[in-house]
């Protein structure tokens, strides 16, 4: 199938008092229709600024996102962002977090009952169609970012962006929704970009692994395509060769080849890790 | 048996020991202790006021003030009787002109007999809520306007700064000279002393609303702006679905914030002003200095605290009502 995305030789760079802080270099990366891409690297090279990009919440300094034959220039909703912390809106429910999007996307299109059918089927894909009145207060982590899948789903997007989606929870929840993720992907085929700096989550959702190299300046390092045949099960993968193959190439990467031109190579991950987070800070400020 | 039993007893008659002697505390901690503070209050009070002389007599104590309470709901009734007399009389009157003279019209006047203190009490609510209504009313627009965008805020925010801390004495010259200006009906339908009294509260009980929705509006997560964007909902929405609910919380910590001020500022307003709500009360007792002046101003004094306290409260259930962060109301 042809290419969906384009990311086209992107460069981001920040504006800092101390000048501008080149986040992003010559990323360059072509999705095909119906991938699952991951973007694997150390916390904080870049990898949100890519997705970011993507989304249109950032323009890129030089070089374009091409989707579908368009530049995009502003976010929407072809581009459903499913955010690491679910940002849900606190004071509606599941259901009316859902609805919103809907309404917002489908409210020419759509019947009303049409819209409430599949504002409920897409709460139902999440297996949250028990608790789909309930307010985010009420309800886990785990299924905070389900009802937020399910509303970047019910946008129907043409790519669908995770910024470490499951990040933020709990190795068994972690395991649950990496699950029903598959199984929403093998029913809806959709074109998705996650970010993650979990090995096994990238191995095991991938069609492609994207590894970053450290910021500043930060690039695609390598690009892993991940030949395992779907449907793919956690447990038969843990004894499979290829499987652990791939995840040893992964590390091996993190580990050595994160950074292009860092001088000493024997310095550890976690100094590498430290000196960017101080680097990190200073462009926040 | 009777040992599993036994064991079984002696942990609930502790627990029940525990819920009394829980109960015998918080009865002591929110019956007792108040109760002995307002007690030595008036005990002091009481000490205090009688070795205070002024031109009208001693300083009132609690029992002055208290025979006043009464003398104020007497004087309220009685002219209430007076009214209804007032009324009943214009009534047969009217029947009797009816009745000589069948194409008479009836007329009925109105009873212009002076206000009572009850009266007060209900112009100066009434009073206090329009000027208050009439902030918020430009208050949070302007504060969701601020919050929104940068650049109004740097240009609004010295504005702000200065007038902020004005005191509503300093404002009420200018706005009853406004008033007289530009209020020139021959037939008003509320007073020009009401209008200073409610203009000079809405200038005064303005800022904190406006700095409070303002600093929630800016402070919403980035990643609820974020989802709007991706949604590309119109500004019109945004605001609405978005920046409206998320500032809630903080938009009704400022509205407390500002009544409690506007309570404030109205009773001084309503003294200058002339308007006949309990500020005016207080001022015509101390023009007309009689011997128990000083007590019915302590008894307004009273009023004006206990009124205020209840505005809060009621502040406070609007505020969990409407509020969906309840962690974020404070007492």
């Amino acid at each position: 199938m042809g290419v969906l995305l384009d990311i086209s030789h992107v460069d981001m760079e920040f504006p800092t008092p101390k000048g501008p802080f080149t986040a992003l270099r010559d990323i360059d990366l072509q999705v095909r229709k119906g991938e699952f891409v991951s973007l694997i690297g150390h916390s904080g090279c870049g990898k949100s600024t890519v997705l970011n990009v993507v989304a249109g919440l950032y323009r890129a300094t030089r070089g374009g996102v091409i989707l579908n034959g368009k530049e995009i220039t502003e976010p929407g909703p072809e581009r459903a962002v499913v955010f690491q912390n679910h940002s849900l809106l606190p004071w509606l429910s599941a259901y009316e977090n859902v609805e919103l999007a809907v309404r917002q996307v489908f409210g020419k299109t759509k019947s009303r009952a049409e819209m409430r059918e599949w504002i409920e089927h897409n709460l139902q894909l999440v297996h949250m169609g028990h608790a789909m009145h309930k307010r985010p207060s009420e309800i886990s982590g785990g299924m905070k970012q389900r009802v937020g899948i399910a509303r970047a789903l019910s946008m129907q997007p043409k790519v669908l962006l995770m910024d470490e989606p499951f990040g933020a929870l709990d190795a068994l929840t972690r395991a649950h929704m990496q699950d029903s993720l598959m199984e929403i992907q093998a029913e809806l085929n959709n074109t998705v970009i996650m970010i993650t700096h979990d090995v096994d989550e990238a191995v095991l959702l991938s069609d492609r692994i994207v590894m970053m190299t450290n910021g500043p300046a930060a690039t695609i390092g390598e690009i892993l395509d991940i030949q395992l045949e779907r449907p793919r099960s956690r447990l038969e993968l843990a004894d499979d060769p290829h499987y652990n193959g791939y995840r040893a190439r992964v590390l091996k990467f993190l580990h050595e080849r994160h950074s292009k031109r860092d001088p000493s190579p024997k310095k550890s991950a976690a100094d590498e890790k430290t000196k960017f987070e101080t680097k990190s800070v200073e462009h926040a400020a | 048996m009777t040992s599993s039993s036994l064991s079984i007893s002696k942990p609930a008659s502790w627990k029940l020991s525990l819920l009394d002697n829980n109960l015998f505390n918080s009865a002591i901690r929110y019956v007792a202790v108040p109760l002995t503070g307002v007690l030595v209050f008036l005990l002091l009070w009481s000490a205090t006021a009688q070795n205070i002389d002024t031109s009208l007599g001693k300083f009132p104590g609690p029992a002055a003030v208290w025979e006043q309470f009464g003398a104020l709901y007497q004087e309220h009734e009685r002219s209430r009787e007076k009214a209804a007399a007032f009324y009943e009389r214009q009534e047969i009157r009217n029947a009797e002109r009816l009745a000589e003279d069948p194409g008479y019209q009836p007329k009925i006047r109105d009873y212009t007999g002076k206000e009572t203190f009850i009266d007060q009490i209900f112009t100066s609510l009434i009073t206090v809520m329009s000027g208050f209504l009439l902030a918020v009313a430009i208050a949070i627009p302007l504060g969701i306007a601020t919050g929104l965008s940068r650049t109004l805020s740097s240009a609004i925010n010295p504005i702000i700064q200065i007038f902020k801390p004005v005191s509503p004495l300093a404002w009420l010259p200018l706005v009853t000279m406004v008033v007289s200006a530009l209020y020139t009906s021959t037939d008003p339908l509320v007073a020009k002393s009401f209008l200073n009294s409610m203009i000079t509260v809405t200038l005064c009980c303005l800022w904190p609303m406006v700095i409070n929705t303002s600093v929630g509006v800016a402070g919403i997560e980035s990643d609820l702006v974020n989802v709007s964007k991706v949604l590309r909902l119109s500004p019109l929405k945004h605001v609405q679905k978005i920046v409206l609910p998320a500032s809630v919380p903080m938009i009704f910590t400022g509205m407390r914030l500002s009544l409690g001020v506007a309570w404030m500022v109205l009773i001084a307003a309503e003294m200058l002003a002339q308007n006949p709500g309990l500020g005016k009360f207080v001022w015509d007792e101390f023009q007309n200095g009689s011997s128990d002046s000083l007590a019915r101003i302590m008894a307004a004094v009273i009023v004006i605290g206990v009124i205020g306290f209840l505005l809060d409260r009621a502040m406070l259930q609007l505020q969990k009502l409407a509020s969906w962060d309840k962690d974020s109301i404070t007492h």
